[in-house]
């Protein structure tokens, strides 16, 4: 097969978002982070408000992502819905979608089609309720694609979520764990942390079991698991929140701050020792109790493998590419291992990524925020790192310029288990250092004349 | 089921009609893309020309590099072009925009053509996208050709007539000198994992000159000079047989509607296209090719079919001519078909698909995951063919998959296809995992292997 060229002299172009043309892009709508994390809510349809081609395509996105059944329903609009508005579109889907799923909640997020008509989304679901009793609760999030992309989607949606449903009220023992846009992986091993800890939380979304489950001898119309509306009714009474996402200001946790008082605890993505420890001090210090044996021992598990391997990563040049708080994260896990991060890029324009990466204790590295595959590519390519750390739309980047790639984040569409790609915690560093270093091991292997097997 | 739904539902032994050709019913949780997807999906494999998708990102996003459309050139349709229309373009307009992105891409990818995908978005903002491309077209002595495929215009096979609408504008403008009289046009065929070099190799030994593929390893020049074949090929009918109508009276180039999905299918198509040109060597010449690719598929797909034998089969594909193929194709491996759905099926397709199968065979139309999840589990089917969308249905309920979408990487058409098919259908349903999933291992199912 022939080698893919993306362009046919990268050297042309510059990442500059004052191009007129985006060329390959490194983001995807705002709709589709708002059915991500609709999925995390316990018998949830997401809806989408528009054309069925938006929920269609985002449903073939996210099944090639995480390989689980996807029903993302449609209101279907036609071009007389597009004139004279989606309503009575809306109010079928809504009833439809009662008489087939049962579901407790229809999560509607909009399309850039609906907000451009001007459609008063929030008043027809008011109207809807009214007018009759038997339909599901509708949790609405207007998420324009032109505006933002998954990222602010998925957030967005968070706080949608937590404004409409979570009441005040007395205080409870509790805390509330707003992970972002992480792995189904990273959700269950969040969970066994909070648990080890008997801390009682919400964490939220959660879409580990509705993502990643079991096989099944009966199809469920909406996959188990998942937050509760009474459980994020109860979101609002507790002690605190803690928010993981590097770049977000304030994110959806300032909902809960604001409407009921609920403290909002910000930290970064707990990727990397330091990064985990602040996390996990945090809930320690929410449950009043010593961090557990068991994370003592990873960390120490950790720290001997980063001994262990540190001559393979040194000085080592990195790319990191990806959602903006993942790609943080990452970048101030590979400087704390010693390599050298020369590029952190992102689709989303958060505005805040250098400033993030500053205090990951980042310097030094180019970043690109708002950019395509296309730019980060041509950057990729004058940098020439030893390996890029990104989704699998960065793997033509890494073919072309024969730069190894370590898949995080999302999407991963070229291999399976994507949903099982452990990032955080002491033992989701602990999987990335062995995956980064033998990469590196088995790179230099491959690409030696001599190909020892003794290393 | 909803009751709205009811009457797209049939066996085909049923006496009354299907009802299809309709627009999906909201919240059913349609399979089915929308306009926008229909063109792109149409136009796609054009390696020499620029593909810009004037809207949101998604739109983009979506369709970047997802068709397993092999070129044996350019590859510039693998990239996704976009004007990443934001807020400012939504309430300012994205004309400008457009005609700049026009303005940088071409200068720097040169391509033969320039498609430019109109959206939802742009379209209620009201671009004018045609004037955008007359003035690009005059600027860089390419043709910028819109596309009418906003999404919310109707479903995929408006987005069909769209792209064939778009093709039509760059027929009849190439010089048609040398074409001979035995040459044919392949519409329809869109090269997935390189499908039409096997079908082009087949024409050319019976002795025919390919004029122009559509759009399958497309090139806009040969594109250009299709109005001189002699006979057009038409594989995917849904989505080419309206250009082809148009070749017809315009150019009074003559159609065959065909698929080379299968033998028997394979074997028919290239005889009808031998039958059409009325040439004793070339009939004899095919019967020849006929035999001996036969004879080289035959014995391994012998071999597969006594482990296939009187295992049950669904399929739920886009388009009606595919599901013919496949009901036939897997008939020839010893499998029944329980159920036969498509996307975009037209009345007399369904009446075709009755007569091909069992009376007890389900029927559907534009039908969605619960309903096809309900039929796959009462009918205990060993095999469930679809695309990506359809998989999932399937694995959770541990049922053997094949992907005959086309972000598939694997050839399936032609003689050697059809014993790849075989092979694809083979791997699944023979495979050890099924005696481990849940539904293998309830109470009282038949095949309890494996349990404790």
């Amino acid at each position: 097969m022939s080698q893919i060229s993306l362009t046919p002299d990268p050297g042309l172009r510059t990442p500059d978002r004052r191009r007129p043309a985006t060329t390959n892009t490194c983001r995807v709508c705002a709709p589709l982070g708002a059915v991500l994390a609709f999925r995390g809510l316990r018998g949830c349809v997401p809806l989408v408000h528009g054309s069925q081609g938006c929920a269609t395509y985002i449903r073939r996105y996210l099944i090639s992502h995480f390989r689980e059944p996807m029903d993302v329903a449609s209101t279907s609009f036609t071009e007389s819905s597009t004139v004279f508005g989606g309503k009575s579109n809306l109010a079928t889907a809504v009833a439809n979608l009662r008489d087939q799923y049962a579901p407790e909640v229809v999560g509607l997020c909009t399309t850039c089609l609906a907000e451009t008509i001007g459609e008063d989304t929030r008043g027809i679901i008011r109207d809807l309720a009214a007018a009759d009793a038997s339909l599901p609760r509708v949790i609405h999030v207007a998420t324009p694609s032109f505006k933002g992309c998954q990222h602010k989607g998925f957030h967005d949606t968070v706080a949608a979520i937590l404004a409409q449903v979570a009441q005040g009220g007395e205080r409870l023992r509790q805390v509330n764990v707003l992970a972002g846009p992480v792995s189904p992986a990273d959700l269950r091993h969040l969970r066994e942390v909070l648990n080890a800890l008997g801390l009682p939380a919400i964490l939220f979304p959660d879409y580990s079991d509705t993502l990643d489950g079991p096989s099944l001898a009966r199809y469920e119309p909406i996959p188990a698991g998942g937050v509760g509306l009474d459980e994020m009714a109860r979101a609002g009474r507790s002690a605190c929140t803690i928010q993981f996402g590097d770049t977000l200001e304030p994110g959806p946790g300032a909902v809960l701050e604001a409407a009921h008082g609920v403290p909002l605890v910000r930290l970064g993505l707990p990727i990397g020792v330091q990064a985990s420890d602040a996390a996990f001090a945090a809930l320690a210090e929410a449950a009043g109790v010593p961090l557990p044996e068991s994370l003592a021992a990873e960390r120490g598990r950790l720290v001997d493998a980063y001994v262990d391997g540190h001559k393979y990563v040194s000085q080592r040049r990195v790319a990191v590419v990806g959602d903006p708080d993942l790609a943080v994260a990452l970048a101030g896990f590979a400087a704390e291992i010693g390599m050298v991060p020369v590029l952190v890029a992102s689709g989303a324009a958060t505005g805040r990524m250098a400033q993030a990466l500053a205090l990951r204790g980042v310097a030094g590295a180019e970043v690109l925020e708002d950019a395509d595959h296309d730019g980060i590519g041509a950057r990729i390519a004058a940098l020439k790192p030893d390996l890029i750390l990104g989704p699998s739309k960065s793997y033509p980047t890494a073919r072309a310029q024969s730069i190894p790639l370590v898949r995080v984040g999302f999407p991963v569409h070229d291999r399976i288990g994507a949903g099982r790609i452990l990032h955080l915690g002491y033992r989701g560093t602990q999987r990335l250092f062995d995956e980064v270093v033998n990469t590196l091991l088995a790179n230099s292997q491959d690409t030696s004349e001599t190909g020892y097997a003794y290393l | 089921m909803l009751d709205a739904r009811k009457s797209q539902v049939i066996t085909a032994g049923d006496a009354r009609a299907i009802v299809c050709d309709r627009p999906s019913v909201a919240g059913s949780v349609t399979q089915r893309a929308c306009t926008f997807c229909g063109s792109r999906v149409v136009l796609y494999p054009i390696g020499d020309a620029l593909h810009l998708v004037h809207g949101p990102v998604g739109c983009a996003a979506y369709t970047w590099d997802i068709r397993g459309a092999l070129s044996s050139g350019m590859q510039l349709h693998r990239n996704s072009f976009n004007t990443d229309i934001r807020e400012n373009e939504v309430i300012f307009g994205g004309e400008k925009k457009l005609a700049r992105a026009l303005r940088e891409l071409i200068p720097i990818h040169k391509p033969k053509a320039a498609f430019v995908y109109a959206t939802c978005l742009t379209g209620v903002i009201g671009d004018d996208v045609e004037a955008v491309c007359r003035g690009a077209t005059a600027e860089f002595g390419i043709p910028v050709i819109p596309v009418q495929s906003e999404g919310f215009r109707g479903t995929k096979k408006h987005g069909y007539s769209a792209a064939c609408a778009a093709l039509a504008q760059l027929i009849d403008s190439g010089d048609t000198t040398g074409i001979g009289p035995f040459s044919v046009n392949i519409l329809g065929d869109f090269n997935i994992a390189g499908e039409i070099w096997t079908i082009k190799s087949y024409l050319q030994r019976m002795g025919l000159e390919v004029v122009a593929s559509m759009t399958g390893d497309g090139r806009v020049d040969d594109i250009r000079r299709a109005h001189g074949a002699k006979l057009n090929i038409v594989q995917c009918a849904g989505s080419m047989t309206s250009l082809a109508k148009m070749m017809q009276e315009k150019y009074g180039i003559p159609y065959v509607q065909v698929s080379f999905f299968g033998l028997e299918d394979c074997a028919s198509a290239l005889y009808e296209v031998a039958k059409h040109f009325a040439d004793l060597a070339m009939l004899e010449r095919t019967r020849a090719l006929v035999r001996e690719e036969t004879a080289a598929v035959l014995p391994e797909m012998a071999r597969l079919r006594k482990d296939l034998e009187g295992k049950v089969a669904a399929l739920y594909v886009g388009g009606a001519f595919k599901a013919f193929s496949l009901v036939k194709a897997l008939r020839q491996l010893g499998m029944r078909v329980a159920m036969a759905g498509t996307q975009t099926g037209a009345q007399q397709d369904y009446e075709h698909l009755k007569e091909l199968c069992d009376a007890d065979t389900i029927l559907a139309d534009d039908s969605n995951p619960l309903e096809m999840a309900a039929w796959l589990a009462a009918r205990d089917v060993d095999l469930f063919i679809g695309g990506v969308k359809e998989r999932p249905v399937a694995y959770k309920l541990g049922i053997g998959f094949c992907d005959h979408n086309h972000e598939r990487k694997i050839g399936l058409a032609g003689f050697v296809g059809m014993a790849a098919f075989a092979r694809e259908v083979h791997a699944t349903v023979t495979s050890p995992i099924w005696k481990l999933v849940p539904r293998r291992q309830r109470p009282g199912c038949s095949n309890t292997e494996g349990t404790p």
